[in-house]
């Protein structure tokens, strides 16, 4: 059978063409909203890599759900269509296919050890411009912040320093440029 | 001071202000203050059913044959959770309707309290929208958005859980005049620039076919009216999926019949070779499209839809118009005539000519018995011997459906009322009962399967107890006949649990709920036995014994593409690949 362009998506090799993308979806903070857009990924079979929420306009009552997912270009689009289609949905908006936008994560990480990866551990945090936030004779916990690769690089450069415990925020975005999304 | 009123109260005033005549529902202790607030009210009329999913059916009924939503009323925990079933139809079939459910009292909610259950939590992946509210200061506004977000768009169910504090605690009521929702806003005009494009298209077309669904419906009479317009207008042939059917008259020459799985052989064929495809209302169903690879593969695609999430969901649309049925079709029609457009009148002809060929296939065929009634004919009789009479038509799901779809013929929108997404066996009875509430002097028929029609069977007592003459003619094969169908087809003829050993005698069943039994064992008394169903002014049970081993044809296997048929006029057992057999 030939491949008709123009008509009907070929299914087969689906995976390759997959692709990473983060979404700003802003939405009226009522209860259940979160269920709502959280719902429709599992429902539907879409895939959540990070999530983040929070009320970003206290007056208006309005909040910002920062999604990163992965699919092809077509189910992407669906996504975005389907949240839009939720009631309480305002505007979705794609930070990386429509608006080139910036993105950011937290990260607060405990590590343990004393002596020489001790040592070792403050000079990495140097380098990644962690700041130290808690510390004990034995132990510190960094704050950093950055892109979601960066966290990961640091969290792997603590491993063998005695890397105890790893809590992230999940990514925030926003578009670049002076305008608002 | 304002005047304040008790939850229950304004939950009465609300459905009064939004035009509600008819509401459907049962009794419980977590609703107990709305029923006595409607037992107060002397101009709703509430039909009390057996069981709550007859409630919900019985409103989709109302909503689809007459265009305004279907409201609910039933308890919390079971009472909600046996609508869930209905609520989920509605959804799929984008059926308007406003469900409410009585809730335990807030300080309760969440301690597993007697007929507590997490209804927002449950409802909310089968709703377009629902509402929990807590205080009787939100409630009219509630509702009034309740009807909104039901009613604009892409209709659908909208679930208000009540609970009981809530409806006993006082507050001022909102007229439906001070509320306007935060954000939703669907949109209704069509880009004209797009529709400017689509009128481009179709006018170069060589062999195109206009698809319409539900949405036309959906969007009003006057949509089904552009709908005639535009098709006339252009010469092109039309087919519908199962929801659209009526939209467009049968009985027209530039009708082509349903298209689809179990669709006419013109239909899907004109779908397969054409060049340009006017969707309008459809969403690309996979009962429409069967093989999607192999779908209309030569085809440019135009889809108006009112929802964005059907655009490019399955089948690639090369130009999209985003809205309302009535809207773009009223568009289309200006652009059209106020450039002449006219398609090639050879090419189009051709086109015809090649159709013609496709009809002269007769697929909705079938061999005719004097022994037996084939089902098939027990629906011709049915459609002949009701002609002319104002009649609309319900049905269960499976073989029976798919054959009033093929042999009863619709001239007018809003007089099919059937379960087409989720396919719910039990949906025709409980609708007839919606129907009739709407139209007491019209003609109601339930067509129906012996299998599915006991799944709500016990709606028959409503329809007794408020003198709703429903006919509900039953096509009794003794089988589950679409699964016996398949097991044929697909697993060699092993007809696992799909014949009912223990049927019960419909005719005395009928006679025990109060209401009338026939039966019809032959085709040489099948006219009179239908003339009397007709005649009679009480709600009958029919039950019309017909061949237990007819298959419906035509068919596209799963698996297969449109020009990939099963022909009734085939001998040979069709193949399904291993790949079709692991679909639905």
């Amino acid at each position: 059978m030939s491949q008709q362009p123009g008509s009907a998506y070929f299914l087969v090799d689906a995976r390759a063409r997959e692709i990473r993308t983060t979404l700003a979806v802003i939405v009226d903070n009522e209860p259940g909203v979160l269920a709502r857009v959280v719902g429709l990924f599992s429902g539907r079979g879409y895939n959540i890599e990070s999530l983040t929420v929070a009320e970003t306009d206290h007056i208006g009552h309005t909040s910002r759900i920062t999604i990163v997912t992965s699919g092809t270009v077509e189910i992407i689009e669906q996504i975005k269509a389907q949240i839009g289609r939720l009631i309480p949905v305002h505007r979705v908006i794609d930070l990386s296919l429509d608006k080139p936008g910036i993105e950011r994560e937290m990260a607060l990480v405990k590590v343990a050890g004393s002596g020489d990866k001790r040592v070792e551990a403050l000079r990495v945090s140097e380098a990644f411009r962690a700041r130290v936030i808690d510390t004990t004779h034995s132990s510190f916990v960094f704050e950093i912040t950055g892109a979601p690769e960066k966290i990961d690089a640091f969290v792997d450069l603590m491993k063998p320093l005695g890397l105890v415990e790893v809590s992230r925020t999940g990514v925030v975005a926003i578009s670049r440029g002076a305008e608002a999304m | 001071m304002t005047q304040e009123f008790t939850g229950a109260e304004i939950v009465i005033r609300a459905l009064k202000e939004q035009g509600v005549e008819v509401i459907f529902g049962y009794p419980g202790g977590a609703v107990l203050p709305i029923y006595d607030a409607l037992f107060q009210d002397d101009q709703i009329r509430h039909v009390l059913v057996r069981h709550e999913q007859g409630a919900v059916h019985a409103a989709e009924g109302y909503a689809r044959s007459t265009g305004k939503p279907g409201v609910v009323l039933v308890t919390s925990g079971p009472g909600a959770t046996n609508a869930v079933t209905g609520i989920t139809d509605a959804l799929m079939d984008s059926i308007p309707i406003i469900v409410l459910t009585g809730q335990v009292p807030t300080h309760l909610i969440g301690s597993d309290a007697f007929q507590e259950c997490d209804t927002v939590g449950i409802t909310r992946p089968c709703t377009k929208h629902n509402y929990l509210v807590k205080r009787a200061e939100d409630l009219a506004r509630v509702m009034h958005e309740a009807f909104y977000v039901a009613t604009t768009g892409r209709p659908g169910p909208v679930v208000i859980d009540i609970p009981k504090d809530v409806q006993f605690k006082k507050a001022a009521y909102t007229g439906k005049a001070n509320v306007s929702h935060r954000t939703y806003r669907p949109q209704t005009k069509g880009d004209l620039k797009r529709i400017k494009e689509a009128v481009e298209l179709m006018a170069s077309a060589r062999k195109p076919v206009f698809y319409t669904g539900g949405g036309v419906i959906n969007a009003g009479p006057r949509a089904s009216k552009l709908l005639r317009e535009l098709v006339r207008l252009t010469g092109f042939p039309i087919t519908s999926t199962l929801m659209g059917l009526g939209a467009y008259p049968a009985s027209d020459r530039q009708w082509l019949g349903m298209l689809g799985m179990h669709g006419t052989y013109e239909a899907n064929l004109a779908m397969h070779r054409c060049d340009v495809m006017i969707n309008i209302g459809a969403r690309f169903d996979d009962r429409v499209t069967g093989r999607l690879d192999a779908f209309s593969p030569s085809s440019k695609k135009i889809h108006v839809d009112i929802d964005p999430s059907s655009i490019n969901k399955t089948v690639r649309a090369d130009i999209a118009v985003i809205g309302d049925a009535a809207e773009v079709l009223a568009d289309m029609i200006a652009v059209w005539k106020s450039g002449r457009k006219e398609a090639e009148p050879q090419a189009l002809a051709q086109w015809w000519k090649q159709i013609d060929t496709w009809r002269a296939r007769k697929s909705l065929s079938y061999k005719k018995s004097d022994t037996v009634i084939k089902p098939q004919f027990a629906i011709e009789r049915l459609y002949t011997l009701t002609r002319g009479r104002k009649t609309f038509v319900s049905t269960e799901v499976g073989q029976h459906q798919m054959w009033a779809a093929q042999h009863f013929h619709f001239e007018e929108p809003n007089r099919w009322m059937t379960s087409g997404g989720l396919g719910t066996m039990g949906y025709g009875l409980p609708a007839a009962v919606g129907i009739q509430m709407a139209h007491p002097d019209a003609l109601v028929i339930d067509i129906a399967g012996e299998a599915s029609v006991q799944m709500t069977m016990q709606e028959m007592s409503t329809a007794v107890q408020y003198d709703l003459p429903i006919k509900i003619f039953i096509l009794n094969n003794q089988y589950m006949g679409m699964v016996r169908q398949w097991q044929q087809l697909l697993h060699g003829g092993r007809y696992s649990h799909s014949y009912s050993e223990a049927l019960p005698d419909f005719v005395r069943l009928a006679e025990a709920y109060g209401c009338v039994g026939l039966r019809a064992s032959t085709p040489g008394e099948l006219d009179a036995k239908i003339e009397e169903m007709i005649s009679i002014k009480r709600p009958v049970l029919f039950d019309c014994v017909v061949d237990p081993n007819e298959n419906c044809l035509p068919m596209i296997p799963s698996g297969k593409a449109h020009d990939e048929m099963i022909l009734p006029d085939m001998v040979d057992a069709p193949t399904v690949s291993e790949e079709g057999k692991v679909l639905v």
